[in-house]
């Protein structure tokens, strides 16, 4: 792993000293405030009525009504600041020429991409954990159930991860950052899409489409569920993209 | 130390350099010469393992730049054309970024980083941000880049270009200054340049080289015939008949827009300045210069890269 923690530090001082990240994490932070706000003022509105029914209070449930709703709100938002994040990492470098200067570091492509991603995933995770002081609030005042609380924030950073990794792909394509956004944006949106079709198409390709769709497996997380075939499809996701951004780097440097 | 065998590279279906070979030896500095789009920074960027070649082998201390990569990328320290750095960050987190990145270890990363700052003289803007730096001062971060963890070979890429006279002259001081304990290989397309840095000199054109050798030999050898200029007080055309009557002597020519001016062709396996002088004075004129004139490795470069046909006769 030769030069990883080099590449992994410049990219975190790059990420943290430019604008982008800042307003990235206060757009986050600010929409995921209002989902959360809303969805345990809902919450309060049901309390109040179930108050008078008890038959409607034995449905009352925190984790399906609070935590459940925030964290699919919150991965939408996740869907649209995920390609800001990870835009520059390698259409930057190619832009302005230091991408061929890193080529003559003895740095191994592999040790490049994973610290490029590891340097986006950090940031996402400093993000992500924004969200934490108002669970952790609410979990003062209520009974929450953590372990659903846990899974959640695995489902949030597989979910994480499969995006960035997706990012990470579409910027090393193109010296333009906002094409690298737009391709990793609309690639996402396609993913999460993809299972619309499954009622009306061959039912053998419904499986493979149902299976394919991101959103599939991170609604399990948000039910307090790990299922190892969720794992197994994050991690595929994750693996699949890196190393098709170490192949496109190696067809990069063979074009010249 | 620095060794190229039949280097070729197609960019698609356009070649860039075809067969390219030469050799550098240890500690020498060589000057790579050629017009833009010759192939200089194609072959440069192969050497450096930026990029694989087509074809051929590209060896740095007897390792190969394809099999090898790492282990070479080690040993070498390259300054890209146009000097392309991180502009967001600062000259300092910029070099201890590159150190790390080239293996330098942790606890000597510091040390390392002033010597190099010392050497391109960086000191007072160790904390600016490299996007705030004037070209010239850019260059020198770059180069400051290239000589982190002490590599044996450099290979600077139009080191000067874009500098005003006083920053070419630091930048050139500078790589005097290296080739005590570094190879270099330097591209320009400056030619007094080249002729004052550089041992020996390698030109290309069009993705070939045409000549390598010292500036020195390149301008003897190419040079077919010896000039010798002389001027002479007054009318010369009396002198004219007796020095083509000389021994050796090819062609004389006078110069119209200075009368007194004469050029003397001759065979250059002799030196005739003494009989020419003889042969003035002789017939009565009074003898005011006489110079033996070289050529210039621009002219040679011009030759070169102009004609098809002193390509023929070009050592390569």
């Amino acid at each position: 792993m030769n030069g990883f923690g080099a590449v992994y530090r410049k990219e975190l001082y790059s990420l943290f000293a430019s604008p982008i990240f800042y307003v990235v994490a206060f757009t986050f932070l600010l929409i995921s405030g209002y989902f959360f706000y809303s969805n345990i003022g809902y919450y309060n509105l049901v309390s109040f009525q179930a108050s008078q029914d008890p038959l409607m209070a034995r449905q009352l449930n925190l984790s399906e009504m609070v935590l459940r709703p925030f964290f699919l709100n919150v991965s939408v938002v996740l869907l649209l600041i995920s390609p800001l994040l990870t835009m520059r990492l390698y259409a930057e470098e190619r832009k302005i020429g230091t991408l061929d200067l890193l080529f003559t570091y003895p740095i191994t492509d592999r040790a490049m991409v994973l610290a490029k991603f590891a340097a986006v995933m950090t940031a996402f995770v400093a993000i992500l954990a924004g969200t934490l002081p108002g669970i952790v609030l609410l979990g003062n005042f209520s009974s929450l159930n953590w372990k659903a609380v846990f899974s959640c924030y695995l489902g949030m950073l597989l979910l994480g991860g499969a995006f960035l990794s997706l990012g990470t792909f579409t910027s090393s394509l193109t010296q333009n950052q906002i094409i690298a956004a737009v391709l990793s944006f609309g690639a996402l949106l396609m993913f999460w899409i993809i299972g619309w079709i499954k009622s009306f198409i061959d039912p053998g390709l419904a499986g493979f489409v149902d299976y394919l769709s991101v959103t599939n497996h991170f609604d399990s997380f948000t039910k307090g569920v790990l299922d190892s075939r969720d794992l197994v499809y994050y991690l595929l996701f994750v693996l699949l993209f890196l190393f098709l951004t170490l192949r496109q780097m190696e067809s990069y440097r063979w074009r010249g | 130390m620095i060794e190229a065998e039949g280097l070729s590279k197609f960019y698609g279906s356009l070649p860039a350099i075809r067969d390219v070979s030469f050799q550098v030896k240890v500690g020498e500095v060589v000057g790579f010469l050629g017009p833009n789009g010759a192939g200089k920074s194609t072959t440069m960027r192969i050497l450096t393992c930026c990029m694989p070649p087509t074809a051929g082998v590209a060896r740095i201390d007897g390792l190969d730049c394809l099999e090898q990569s790492l282990a070479v990328r080690q040993k070498v320290g390259y300054l890209p054309e146009n000097v392309p750095l991180y502009l967001d960050l600062p000259v300092k987190r910029f070099l201890r970024f590159a150190a790390s990145a080239k293996g330098v270890e942790a606890r000597k990363i510091e040390g390392e980083i002033r010597r190099v700052m010392g050497i391109c003289r960086l000191e007072k803007n160790a904390h600016r941000i490299i996007g705030h730096l004037s070209k010239g001062y850019r260059q020198r971060v770059g180069l400051a880049q290239a000589l982190l963890n002490n590599p044996s070979v450099l290979i600077l890429d139009e080191p000067s270009i874009g500098l005003d006279p006083t920053q070419i002259i630091e930048i050139r001081r500078l790589i005097g200054a290296l080739r005590d304990e570094h190879t270099i290989l330097l591209s320009s397309h400056i030619l007094p340049e080249v002729a004052q840095i550089c041992q020996r000199v390698l030109i290309i054109n069009k993705g070939q080289i045409v000549a390598t050798d010292t500036p020195s030999n390149l301008t003897s050898q190419l040079q077919k015939s010896a000039h010798v200029s002389l001027t002479v007080k007054g009318d010369p055309s009396a002198v004219i008949p007796h020095l083509e009557g000389l021994d050796g002597v090819e062609k004389v020519t006078g110069d119209a827009a200075r009368p007194g001016r004469l050029l003397v062709e001759s065979d250059r396996s002799r030196d005739l300045r003494p009989e020419i002088a003889r042969v003035v004075v002789d017939q009565g004129a009074d003898l005011l210069e006489l110079k033996l004139m070289d050529m210039s490795l621009e002219d040679i470069f011009m030759q070169l890269v102009t004609e098809e046909t002193s390509q023929e006769g070009a050592p390569s």
